[in-house]
């Protein structure tokens, strides 16, 4: 379509009007998404915060000084982020190690356990947790933060697996051959040639880890519960599910407080490969 | 016979074979034994389980609390999901084509935004905005509607509801990239015809469009199969199971009523589910595959 073109059709009334529909469509849309957000930002800000969507009388930073506290926000937080990152560099690690044999060898054992990663990968976590509960009692693993970490990273691992495989098998062959001819051996080819070409593609996979890890409720509630090894979002629950006098603000601030990194983290992979299309590529596994 | 360099050369995939077979597979073995016993989760059947056969799963048949868990999951998968989620998504992405520039980045923003937050905090700002005093409430009030407190009267609508504002965005992403390989002359040549945008959606877009569409599908009907987090937090199941979609109830069995065995027998019917969606799946990932080649 030339730019003729485009003109003639933008005249046309119908087309304007439709044009008109359209972003009346979305501004209302916007608007049903941004409410709910709306009374987030504005009760983090507000003392007396309710659960009612009021304009704060005077905005207020102390929300937020009140929960920076060991034992309110910054205990549970640094134990999500012991999670997080112990989840994420462990998973990252193994995936690297099972995805070399996978994208360089040719063997028949490699397309069964490919399939076998990819149908893990959809199955729900969520219908295996009482067994996992169960087993972590036989085991005497409950109340052990290692423990969960493994269990998380075992539950990563088919869709890290997968795309490591994936950009790993875009690193060429032919810079390895080279090392190799010199004497080098294969653990120090992927030490030294491959890993550092794939550390964009690697950044992605441990902040797609990262992220899950982060905002995962349910793992930490059921396997964890001494208050000491307590995450950001099993504290949050407790605060707002506990009967009686919530205060809304402080609990605002906190949530704020727990989503930012990983909102953070979004911006940060979205950027690295070039805009949110790639996302949903990527989620697509 | 395997060679000893074959053996070598697969020795870096065991930590990950021994992690999938202890925490993956094992849970699922696991779960098929303990839903034939009687294991609780205190107490002497806690420790000294009996063998008790397919007691469990017959106890599942005749539990009107089972086929009740049954049909809310349908409602939620199919309401927040199917309908809510990708249908939303579907027409923000067609919409996004024709919008001026600002509207189209602020929605995308916006219905990212609530995506990328954490599910804990999705759940602790709907629970508030359901809530009797809540913001929809008070959207309500002033348009002259009678305010109804959602999280008892309605709790299956608010979760819906609920869903669809966090989930809007996968579909989103998938459709957007999916319009974008559609071809500029096809819809030109509709156009030139005289097809109205209905006829346009409707015999050009969706057939060409067919694929992302089953794969959306299954994708987040397994993804909202499994949600937990945003039901438990925000209702516990309640009022008297009017929101108890079956991850909660396997957690209620186990944990409230004490039930592992029960939970466990509950557990298998949803990998069950999970397995036959995750096959049909693979399915249509292969078919194409193969179209592609």
């Amino acid at each position: 379509m030339n730019k003729t073109d485009r003109k003639v059709l933008k005249r046309n009334p119908k087309d304007r009007l439709a044009k008109y529909g359209v972003n009346a469509s979305l501004v209302l849309v916007s608007l049903a998404f941004v409410t709910p957000l709306a009374w987030l930002v504005f009760a983090s800000l507000d003392r007396n915060a309710g659960v009612s969507s009021v304009v704060p009388e005077s905005l207020t930073l102390q929300n937020y000084e009140e929960i920076m506290r060991p034992d309110v926000a910054l205990l549970p937080i640094w134990n999500s982020l012991l999670l997080s990152f112990g989840t994420a560099f462990l998973t990252i690690f193994i995936s690297v190690l099972a995805a070399y044999p996978l994208s360089r060898y040719k063997m028949r054992f490699n397309q069964t356990y490919l399939y076998v990663i990819l149908f893990s990968s959809s199955l729900p976590i969520t219908a295996i947790m009482v067994p996992v509960y169960s087993l972590f009692v036989r085991l005497g693993q409950l109340d052990s933060m290692l423990a969960v970490i493994l269990f998380m990273s075992a539950s990563s691992l088919p869709f890290s697996i997968w795309l490591t495989k994936n950009f790993m098998d875009s690193v060429p062959v032919s810079l390895e051959e080279a090392a190799w001819v010199d004497g080098a051996s294969t653990a120090t080819t992927l030490r030294r040639i491959v890993v550092p070409l794939m550390t964009p593609g690697l950044s992605v996979v441990f902040i797609f880890v990262f992220i899950q890890a982060w905002g995962n409720f349910f793992v930490p509630f059921l396997l964890l519960f001494s208050k000491e090894k307590e995450t950001a979002a099993v504290t949050i629950f407790r605060f707002f599910g506990q009967y009686g006098e919530i205060a809304y603000g402080e609990l605002a601030a906190f949530s704020i407080l727990y989503a930012l990194p990983v909102v953070s983290l979004y911006f940060v992979m979205s950027r690295s490969l070039g805009g949110s299309f790639a996302l949903a590529g990527a989620v697509k596994g | 016979m395997i060679s000893t360099r074959n053996l070598k050369r697969r020795l870096p995939i065991l930590p990950s074979f021994l992690m999938l077979a202890l925490f993956m597979a094992g849970p699922i073995v696991w779960a098929l034994y303990i839903s034939l016993t009687n294991t609780s989760l205190t107490g002497t059947a806690a420790q000294d389980s009996q063998f008790i056969g397919l007691d469990n799963y017959l106890t599942m048949l005749g539990d009107p609390d089972f086929p009740n868990a049954v049909w809310l999951t349908v409602v939620f998968v199919v309401g927040s999901a199917i309908i809510g989620q990708n249908t939303l998504g579907l027409f923000l992405a067609i919409g996004f084509r024709s919008a001026s520039k600002a509207i189209k980045k602020t929605t995308s923003a916006l219905v990212m935004a609530a995506w990328m937050l954490p599910e804990i905090v999705v759940a602790f700002a709907a629970y508030v905005f359901f809530n009797t005093d809540g913001t929809l409430n008070q959207i309500l009030l002033s348009l002259g509607v009678d305010p109804i407190a959602w999280l008892f009267e309605a709790p299956m609508l608010a979760i819906v509801l609920a869903n669809i504002w966090r989930g809007t965005a996968f579909s989103l992403l998938v459709y957007m990239a999916a319009l974008d390989d559609v071809p500029e002359e096809i819809t030109e040549a509709a156009r030139i015809d005289g097809a109205s945008s209905s006829q346009h959606l409707f015999l050009v877009t969706l057939p060409i469009i067919k694929n992302s569409i089953n794969t959306n599908l299954m994708l987040i009907t397994l993804q909202t199969l499994s949600v937990f987090t945003l039901v438990y937090t925000m209702t516990r199941g309640g009022p008297s199971g009017k929101s108890t979609t079956l991850p909660v109830f396997a957690y209620d069995q186990a944990f409230r009523v004490a039930d592992i065995g029960y939970g466990a027998a509950i557990s298998v019917v949803m990998i069950l589910i999970g397995v036959i969606f995750s096959v049909i799946y693979l399915r249509l990932l292969r078919s194409e595959g193969d179209k592609n080649e």
